[in-house]
């Protein structure tokens, strides 16, 4: 692992290339590549380091080693406060995310769903229309292939696919290093479509403005309280597919009521992608969240 | 859920505290881990010893310090203890309540030598 950046040497893929390919972005806007060659770099400095310092502990007597005690009746054990939230790392990445959005005024939102809620269909005519307004970039997070970055693409929308490999969502590092070749325009609106799952994703902030939760009507009523933290971190929750309530007996004052009990504060919006009903209503809640 | 990914987290906190403060084994870790936070404790000791494999924490003993779930009660004004993220309050029975506490997940402190 690259410890300068934090990279893994895992599966993670943006555009089929491995993430430590790719060149950084700090916050300041200054950047610096990293290739296969510095990764090995960091890799070798990282271990000398390691030795040095052991050296340094014996001589100097500060590892309490039986050999070298200095101290004696000193425990050889002590304890170490951490104090620090396990997802500290990924929250500092988001942190680093969201100076970007507020120096851009780009307005990014994390679309969470199970898989087949119609996220994607949803996303594509939401840029057809929104497009003559504005820009919209997106990415797109799935575990394999960029069948749907290339669906986003053909609505001629700049799009960057991550595959998790065998992670089940999008962390904010991996979204630092997507912004860096997406490089999101000033006053857009930034999509990101997370991995489809309704457990993992919800933990891990992006740095995104909001969560919204797409919920289709093919889907139970109670998905809200089986999966509460999702919509728990969710600002908007839509209701998808809502031209097939005819055929069908989804409850949706249940479902909203469900999900309200999860998340008091929740907005519900109802819409349907194929048949646009509704889409005005999420195309202004999303209007009226673009700053400037 | 993704107790995997948390137990990484876990690991890279104590890999930076010891480049910070100059150990090289963890005997303990002690962890706060509130019951809203989504967490499978069972799950977490099994990644535990998966990804401390090889680790300066092999070995190293996971003590789980549990925090109960609170949230203020939108109906009451009040802070009650709750069970479930979506638990109702045990004062009105409604379900209007937010959660304030017990969703931390947190590494408190290590035994080093």
């Amino acid at each position: 692992m690259c410890t300068t950046c934090g990279c893994g040497s895992g599966e993670v893929k943006i555009e089929g290339d491995d993430l430590h390919e790719h060149e950084h972005v700090h916050a300041d806007g200054t950047r610096h590549a990293h290739s296969h060659d510095h990764s090995h770099e960091h890799g070798h400095a990282h271990s000398h380091d390691h030795t040095h310092s052991h050296d340094h502990d014996h001589g100097h007597g500060m590892r309490y080693a039986p050999a070298h005690s200095h101290s004696p009746g000193v425990s050889p054990r002590r304890m170490v406060q951490i104090e620090q939230d396990i997802l500290a790392k990924n929250n500092a990445y988001a942190a680093q995310n969201r100076a970007f959005f507020t120096g851009r005024r780009v307005l990014a939102l994390n679309l969470l769903s199970s898989p087949g809620s119609g996220k994607t269909t949803l996303l594509c005519k939401t840029i057809e229309q929104l497009q003559a307004r504005r820009p919209v970039t997106v990415i797109e997070g799935d575990q394999q292939t960029s069948h749907d970055a290339d669906r986003i693409r053909a609505t001629g929308a700049k799009a960057i696919q991550i595959n998790t490999g065998k992670g089940c969502h999008l962390d904010a590092h991996m979204v630092g290093h997507a912004l860096e070749t997406l490089d999101p325009p000033e006053r857009s609106i930034l999509m990101i479509e997370n991995v489809g799952n309704l457990v993992c994703p919800a933990a891990f902030d992006l740095g995104e403005a909001h969560k919204v939760v797409v919920l289709s009507v093919t889907e139970g009523e109670d998905k809200p309280l089986k999966y509460p933290d999702m919509f728990r971190a969710a600002s908007l929750m839509l209701l998808n597919k809502c031209d097939l309530l005819p055929h069908l007996d989804f409850d949706v004052a249940l479902a909203i009521e469900h999900a309200r009990r999860v998340n008091p504060a929740i907005e519900v919006l109802q819409v349907s992608a194929k048949s646009g009903s509704g889409l005005d209503a999420w195309l202004a809640w999303l209007d009226a969240r673009v700053k400037g | 859920m993704h107790e995997m990914s948390l137990t990484e987290g876990i690991l890279q906190l104590i890999e930076d505290a010891a480049r910070e403060q100059a150990f090289s084994k963890v005997s303990a870790v002690w962890l706060e881990i509130g019951q809203l936070a989504g967490v499978e404790v069972e799950a977490l000791r099994f990644c535990f010893d998966a990804v401390t494999r090889g680790s300066m924490a092999e070995g190293a003993r996971l003590e789980i310090i549990s925090v109960s779930g609170i949230g203020w009660c939108m109906d009451c004004s009040e802070s009650v203890h709750l069970k479930e993220v979506y638990g109702e309050c045990p004062r009105c029975g409604h379900h209007r309540v937010q959660v304030t506490g017990g969703n931390e997940m947190r590494v408190k402190e290590l035994e080093v030598t």
